[in-house]
């Protein structure tokens, strides 16, 4: 049945399906992990339509890569891929419970599927003529399976909805503005021009480098408290030698 | 199973139409010839992307008073060829701190993925081509649109691997921009083009185009074609819709650290792209391949067959061009909350309304939901002529109450003003507000007769 184009295509694609699914446990960035597993849904897409589920192939590629695994680079970006869980348990006994389950659902799961016969198989090539290949997946999933749908996508919404409610904030009170920010400067007193700017050197300017206060100490409320915090901040004194020695130069070039 | 399918006859009226399987019929077409086509498709955007890039150039200088580029060839059209040259013998620059194998991928993806697109756009019905009558189209399948879809989707990828492998802040942050905003616009665009498919009975590109041999798609679905028209501008990233490069925040976007052919890449995927939405605009709404609604009546269809329908397909194309030009030379850059905003809480829900009224009118259409009734010698579902009404009477009370609101408001925001002033009231001049007169003061001239005070206004 499988034609010699069919075979070449999957001798390909699939080692390469196994490498990305390989990959995807064995690398070390978290980003290419997740390439991995892209490639091996594509490719598994890719063979769906190979075997004429035409629909399912397309669906697979543009929801699983396309929306679901974008997510998952999305969060993998933005948290950054040095940070790392910690490991100590929360619930005791937690990985013993789990094994438990899964062992039973997947007793249960390989009971079921195999007390299942089938009858004689109409041939997707028959199906995909007489109602289409949309229109059959389509009386399945709105004809004799749409409670299943329905109790599903019910359940889809509560989780999405859960989700919102557990993770958004509302804001109780209106944050201050710049306007209100001013106004409670003047009220206390302090730093009415705002802080001062990190330090402008005649060779150097960063954000990390404390400006110099007029007796030549660095200021410490010119760098963020964050960077303080981290112990990130650079000494200005570098760049003040540097000055020096601007000085002696222009000193030396003018005697010349 | 039976059982159920029976006792749901609409389910098994709509799968006896059977407009599901494709209609382009490839039954003449050997491997060689398909290969010949892709060849061919594959030239038509390579020309397309060089042309495009100098007709922007130019358009948009002529918009500004200034010619654009004219030194490289006739009428500088060899200006994007010069530039190609250009990049490909440029230095080929990776930063220190970028991830080298995903640096090198992205550009690939955005490069590859845009062409495959193409493959199932119908350039043109039936043509000969040595000595096979076969499509003017790669292939065809019954989710070809999907296709489309999924496939850009796929391209995405391209984006947001340029943006974190580059190891900078602004490529990162412009990658998971645009990005956001390409996920989120092609979720209106999706339901835009559900509205479409409710109409044909089928996702292939054949059978909708076929299905618009009366009326073109833009008419009925008119609202998915506006909705369309805005999300193929935001899926592009073009201007006003390019804020993943907006210069002033974030330099150049996801591809702030690209340089030579690999920027190029990007550059000739972000053209080609430009040429899908429109080419998918064109099949979806416009008639695709069909000669405009004068021409195609000419002596008996004679330039609504064959080889002709490239022409039609490329007028629409290059029309649609056009407009994402003219945008670029005439609108500003939106800001990026607003954007996205309107992408989620009016593109995606109207588009959602629109979609059940649809459903509601085909139900009509199929004579589910009632009989029809004789207007005017054409024959319409009672249902969708009641539906009409009521959305009609809807929209007259809504927009009377708006405006009755939104008066309320400006009135309560500005008090009245009295019409006529005196400057010098509170001791110190004061000019007017607009659409108030100023009151002589009294003791500089005598009181203005009525008489004199009509010939001034003629006078002035």
């Amino acid at each position: 049945m499988t034609g010699t184009g069919e075979e070449v295509m999957f001798w390909i694609l699939g080692p390469l399906a196994v490498v990305g699914a390989l990959g995807l446990v064995f690398a070390r960035k978290a980003v290419h992990a997740a390439l991995g597993m892209a490639m091996t849904m594509i490719i598994l897409g890719v063979f769906y339509i190979a075997q004429d589920a035409d629909f399912l192939g397309v669906i697979q590629i543009f929801v699983y890569t396309g929306a679901v695994m974008m997510l998952f680079l999305f969060v993998l970006m933005l948290v950054g891929v040095d940070s790392s869980d910690s490991l100590v348990e929360t619930l005791t006994g937690q990985r013993w419970a789990t094994a438990v389950l899964a062992l039973g659902l997947g007793g249960l799961l390989g009971f079921s599927v195999g007390h299942a016969t089938w009858g004689r198989a109409a041939g997707l090539a028959e199906v995909n003529a007489d109602p289409g290949n949309v229109s059959g997946v389509a009386q399945l999933i709105f004809g004799r399976y749409v409670w299943v749908f329905e109790t599903t996508s019910a359940l889809l919404i509560t989780a999405a909805l859960g989700a919102m409610v557990l993770a958004h904030r509302e804001r109780l009170g209106k944050g201050p503005d710049q306007k209100e920010w001013s106004k409670r400067r003047f009220k206390e007193g302090r730093h009415l021009a705002g802080l001062p700017a990190p330090g402008v050197y005649a060779r150097h300017n960063a954000v990390d480098t404390p400006a110099l206060l007029p007796d030549g100490t660095p200021s410490e409320l010119s760098v963020s408290r964050v960077l303080t915090a981290r112990d990130q901040n650079r000494s200005p004194e570098l760049y003040t030698e540097g000055e020096l020695q601007i000085e002696r130069d222009v000193q030396e070039g003018s005697e010349r | 199973m039976s059982g159920t399918v029976t006792a749901l006859p609409d389910l098994v009226a709509l799968a006896t139409a059977g407009t599901d399987n494709p209609r382009a019929d490839f039954s003449d077409t050997p491997v060689w010839l398909s290969l010949v086509k892709a060849a061919l498709v594959f030239v038509y955007l390579l020309v397309s992307t060089l042309l495009v890039i100098w007709f922007e150039r130019r358009v948009i200088g002529r918009m500004q008073q200034r010619p654009g580029p004219n030194r490289n060839g006739p009428f500088g059209l060899l200006q994007t060829l010069a530039d190609g040259m250009k990049s490909m013998l440029k230095e080929d620059v990776r930063p220190k701190a970028a991830d080298a194998f995903v640096f090198t991928l992205a550009p690939l993806i955005t490069a590859t993925m845009c062409f495959v697109s193409f493959s199932i756009m119908p350039l043109a019905g039936e043509v000969s081509m040595f000595g096979h009558t076969t499509p003017f189209q790669l292939t065809d399948t019954p989710v070809a649109v999907l296709l489309v879809l999924a496939v850009a989707g796929v391209g995405i990828y391209g984006v947001v691997l340029a943006g974190w492998s580059s190891g900078s802040t602004y490529p990162l942050m412009g990658g998971l921009r645009s990005s956001a905003q390409m996920i989120s616009y092609e979720i209106a665009m999706g339901l835009s083009l559900v509205a479409v498919f409710l109409y044909a009975g089928s996702m292939s590109t054949s059978q909708i185009v076929n299905a618009q041999s009366d009326l073109w798609f833009v008419v009925p679905a008119f609202f998915s074609f506006f909705v369309y028209v805005i999300t193929m501008v935001g899926e592009t990233n073009r201007l006003p819709f390019d804020l993943a490069e907006g210069e002033g925040e974030l330099t150049g976007g996801f591809h702030t650290e690209y340089g030579s052919m690999r920027f190029a890449m990007f550059f000739l995927g972000e053209y080609i792209n430009m040429f899908t939405v429109a080419a998918l605009a064109t099949t979806m709404f416009l008639g695709g391949y069909q000669a405009p609604p004068g021409i195609a009546a000419i002596n008996g269809g004679m330039f609504d067959q064959g080889w002709w329908g490239l022409l039609w397909f490329t007028a629409k194309l290059w029309a649609f061009m056009f407009v994402f030009v003219w945008l670029r030379g005439s609108l500003p850059r939106v800001r990026y909350d607003q954007f996205m905003r309107f992408g989620w809480k009016f593109l995606i829900p109207a588009t959602l309304g629109w979609v059940v009224l649809v459903a509601f009118f085909r139900a009509g259409q199929q004579g589910w939901l009632g009989d029809d009734v004789v207007v005017a010698g054409r024959s319409f579902p009672v249902f969708s002529l009641a539906l009409v009404g009521i959305i009609a009477v809807a929209a007259l009370v809504g927009g009377w109450l708006w405006d009755s609101r939104v008066e309320r408001k400006e009135a309560s925001l500005h008090p009245r003003v009295p019409e006529e002033i005196d400057p010098y009231a509170g001791g110190h001049p004061v000019p007017p507000m607009p659409g108030q007169r100023l009151r002589e003061p009294s003791l500089a001239a005598p009181a203005l007769t009525s008489a004199s005070d009509t010939k001034e206004a003629t006078r002035g």
